[in-house]
């Protein structure tokens, strides 16, 4: 059992994901059917024997709360440790919080300081519900505590196209010592630059210290104010991880591609086969069923859906009813839709319960899915 | 009120007509229809009839059925008050031992019912697949002012000579019982689901402990003697929807064969009777591109490269290239390697069939061993299996539980058997 404290920054607004934000945080938006993003980092966490996980939320949790309930699906539901859903809360004894809600992730964590009071973890491990990957924490964790780091980051070699905006790059030194930040748009041209994915291993004695020495003066961005601030002060040290990776807060072309990925036999074997499970609200659902006019090609099918139609390049969640003569190609499906007879969806994303009409027609282009927001009826 | 009613689960059933199915588990512990088990759908029955308290009797193998009940969550019945309990048989007293027939077990777990002190129990069967709302059997029961009422179904006469039979009269009242009749007054048939009064039970069960010429079963003898007994309310409730018994590996399959159908008689994704059980986390299903699937239920887990027609997939199968699976069962997490075929199967978990075999293929003959157990044409093949390379196996064939490459000399013909060393 690993010493270490978990925390999920899962409070974004997410604006880049519009509409699929707009009812749910981007940690809640769901990925490959029946998994919601969170899944991926909440689950590392676990497989890695972390069984202390706070989820820091702030914008719109609801759908959130109600995907994690106690945590008993990752075995969370426990009386040591478990899964703490750390809310911005209304302090009226703290005279320096001015409005409700948390205004910086090191602010975030600020504000719960009572966790990292509190308990025998040695080790904080902060990561994102927005990332889309699968890691074997405990060898990071390893590396971190052998290295004696104060800081071990987690980061990636990836070509400077597919970079965004805000992504920070880092140049190490032999030994994976981090010795300079740079914004990925004042980065070179061309070429693979490692990036830093956002998920930091830190001693949590020190992590207090940090916090309390920043905060307060109103620097309140973990990353900036803290690491990139503090980097030639203390020993930052990159861990690379070689693996998949998304974050989904890219924007939507990437969050729809992310989807398509999983149709990808190796993307999905290491997603799902190794290190561990991806846990996720169970629903307790029929398997699917594919009747005799039904037919499908290169698909991810979830529980409880019942397919009559034609199902090309798909992904499809929970409880969705595919019509004879509907024809669904390229799309990515959340759960509850119906696709009614004749039909015909390509290149869409459609969000909850949403139905297509008999007859009915919408598609997108591979560079932009057309999308249907929650409940819509096309 | 829920405290008033406690539903015990008949769960010890070996079940030997299931032949190699049931060599390590107890019948309602059986694997059925993608993902559940057959004693989910009992259990379900009584959550979604509001039924809370719930004593589940094994004694026959009961260690998949415990790890698969666990403390009930899945089917919510992990409650501070009633929920789920696994009785198996104890020793310590003088009339406590092994269960010797259904109403012994029930005998013997008097002290267990006496603490809820209800009015009614139910009695029930893990060995039944169908979908029924116990309230309406319950609100029967009380509006005959019945001591006891029988869930009975109606059966074509040819049948009548496999079940209880019940004669009844014009309000339904039970007026004979005849045990496997070659010549029915009737033509319905006891489905082994019973409302008792409580009290009314609790005295014929000790009276029929103190009688040693019992089997102490109720088939057999408590009813007979209720029915004799001119003071007692016996009843008869006519049940009219899916009840199937899959106490044969041919009745599991064609039970498994017909979920596949457009309008199944048992419709799982009916969201308005939800059947629940201790379901594995997987990921959803991947269909390849180039294959076929037809009027088939695939699970969560699975990969399909090859095609799939009329079949029931589990959890976590991998049919491979230019693999042909037709009118079978491919139970949890089984591969099935490339260019195989496999026809009229029922495959059990964890096994591998290896590449370029043939299941199911050549004439019909009967099977060596156990011709009334391994027939319809069916492959029978057990859990941890491995099937070597270009195996050719007939039909009505079983190939035992933990059989391996080498236990095989090569292929097996119609009616043949493979049992490991």
């Amino acid at each position: 059992m690993l010493k270490v404290l978990g925390l999920i920054l899962a409070g974004s607004r997410g604006g880049c994901l519009e509409p699929l934000t707009k009812v749910r945080t981007i940690a809640a938006v769901p990925v490959f059917g029946k998994y919601r993003a969170i899944d991926f980092t909440l689950s590392n966490m676990v497989n890695a024997g972390i069984s202390k996980v706070g989820i820091i939320t702030q914008y719109s949790p609801r759908s959130l709360m109600d995907h994690l309930g106690s945590g008993k699906e990752w075995d969370l539901d426990r009386k040591h440790g478990g899964l703490f859903i750390l809310q911005p809360i209304y302090s009226r004894h703290d005279e320096s919080i001015e409005s409700f809600g948390y205004r910086g992730s090191a602010d975030s964590i600020f504000q719960n300081m009572t966790l990292l009071k509190r308990g025998n973890e040695d080790h904080v491990l902060i990561g994102s519900g927005n990332h889309i990957f699968k890691i074997d924490f405990s060898d990071m964790f390893r590396r971190h505590v052998e290295s004696g780091a104060d800081i071990t980051i987690l980061t990636k070699k990836i070509d400077k196209s597919k970079l965004n905006e805000q992504t920070w790059v880092v140049e190490t030194d032999d030994n994976g010592r981090v010795l300079r930040w740079k914004n990925s748009e004042s980065a070179g041209e061309n070429g693979e630059e490692l990036a830093s994915l956002g998920v930091y291993f830190i001693n949590k004695f020190l992590l207090r210290e940090l916090l309390y020495a920043t905060v307060p003066q109103n620097k309140r961005d973990f990353l900036k104010d803290i690491i990139i601030a503090k980097n030639d002060s203390l020993k930052i040290l990159s861990y690379e991880y070689n693996g998949y990776w998304s974050n989904i807060s890219w924007g939507l072309e990437n969050f729809y591609h992310t989807n398509m990925d999983i149709l990808n036999h190796d993307i999905r074997k290491e997603l799902f086969s190794k290190n561990g499970r991806i846990f996720t609200k169970l629903k307790d659902l029929p398997p699917p069923k594919i009747t005799s006019i039904g037919s499908i090609c290169n698909s991810f099918i979830s529980d409880g859906c019942v397919i009559s139609g034609e199902v090309t390049n798909s992904v499809i969640s929970r409880k969705t009813y595919i019509r004879a003569g509907a024809t669904v190609k390229n799309s990515v499906i959340f759960e509850g839709c119906v696709v009614e007879e004749g039909a015909t969806i390509e290149n869409a994303i459609l969000d909850k319960y949403c139905v297509i009409r008999s007859g009915g027609k919408f598609t997108g282009n591979n560079e932009k899915p057309t999308i249907a927001e929650k409940n819509r009826v096309v | 009120m829920s405290r008033d009613i406690v539903s015990l689960i008949l769960a010890g059933g070996q079940g030997t007509r299931l032949g190699l199915l049931t060599e390590e588990n107890a019948k309602p512990a059986v694997p059925f229809g993608g993902k559940y088990r057959i004693i989910d759908f009992t259990l379900s029955n009584c959550v979604n009839s509001g039924l809370y308290n719930v004593g589940v009797l094994t004694q026959y193998r009961p260690h998949v059925l415990s790890r698969h009940i666990g403390i009930g969550r899945p089917w919510d019945l992990d409650r501070n008050d009633g929920g789920v309990e696994m009785l198996p048989p104890f020793r310590g007293r003088k009339d406590a031992d092994w269960y010797i027939g259904t109403a012994n077990a029930v005998y013997q777990n008097i002290d267990y019912v006496d603490s809820f002190d209800p009015k009614l129990v139910v009695i029930l069967s893990g060995d039944h697949i169908y979908a029924m709302d116990y309230n309406e059997l319950i609100d029967y029961h009380l509006s005959k002012l019945a001591h006891g009422t029988i869930a009975c179904l109606r059966v074509p006469v040819s049948q009548t000579n496999r079940f209880g039979i019940m004669a009844t009269d014009f309000e339904n009242k039970i007026v004979e019982f005849q045990e496997k009749p070659e010549e029915p007054k009737s033509n319905l048939a006891s489905l082994g689901i019973y409302v008792f009064d409580w009290p009314f039970l609790r005295k014929w069960l000790i009276e029929d402990n103190d009688d040693n010429t019992s089997d102490h079963d109720f088939g057999k003898n408590i009813l007979p003697k209720m029915i004799t007994d001119e003071k007692t309310r016996l009843f008869a409730y006519d049940f009219e929807g899916y009840w199937r018994d899959v106490g044969t590996i041919d009745a599991l399959w064609e039970a498994n064969i017909e979920l596949t159908r457009p309008l199944p008689a048992l419709n799982l994704h009916d969201d308005s009777w939800r059947f629940f059980t201790h379901s594995e986390e997987y990921q959803p299903a991947f269909i390849g591109s180039n294959t076929i699937v037809n009027n088939s239920l695939v699970s969560e887990g699975s990969e399909i490269y090859g095609k799939v027609v009329n079949s029931v997939i589990f959890q976590g199968v991998y049919i491979g290239k230019n693999t042909f699976i037709k009118d079978s069962i491919i139970m949890t997490n089984t591969i099935i390697e490339d260019d195989s075929t496999v026809e009229k199967g029922v495959v059990g978990e964890n096994s591998v069939i290896g590449r370029n075999s043939f299941l199911g293929t050549g004439e019909s003959k009967p099977n060596k061993i156990a011709p009334s157990i391994y027939k319809s044409d069916l492959v029978v093949v057990g859990n941890n299996v491995k099937i070597p390379e270009g195996t050719k196996i007939g039909k009505n064939a079983a190939i035992w539980n933990y059989v391996k490459e080498k236990d095989f000399e090569g292929d097996v013909e119609s009616g043949g058997v493979v049992k490991p060393e």
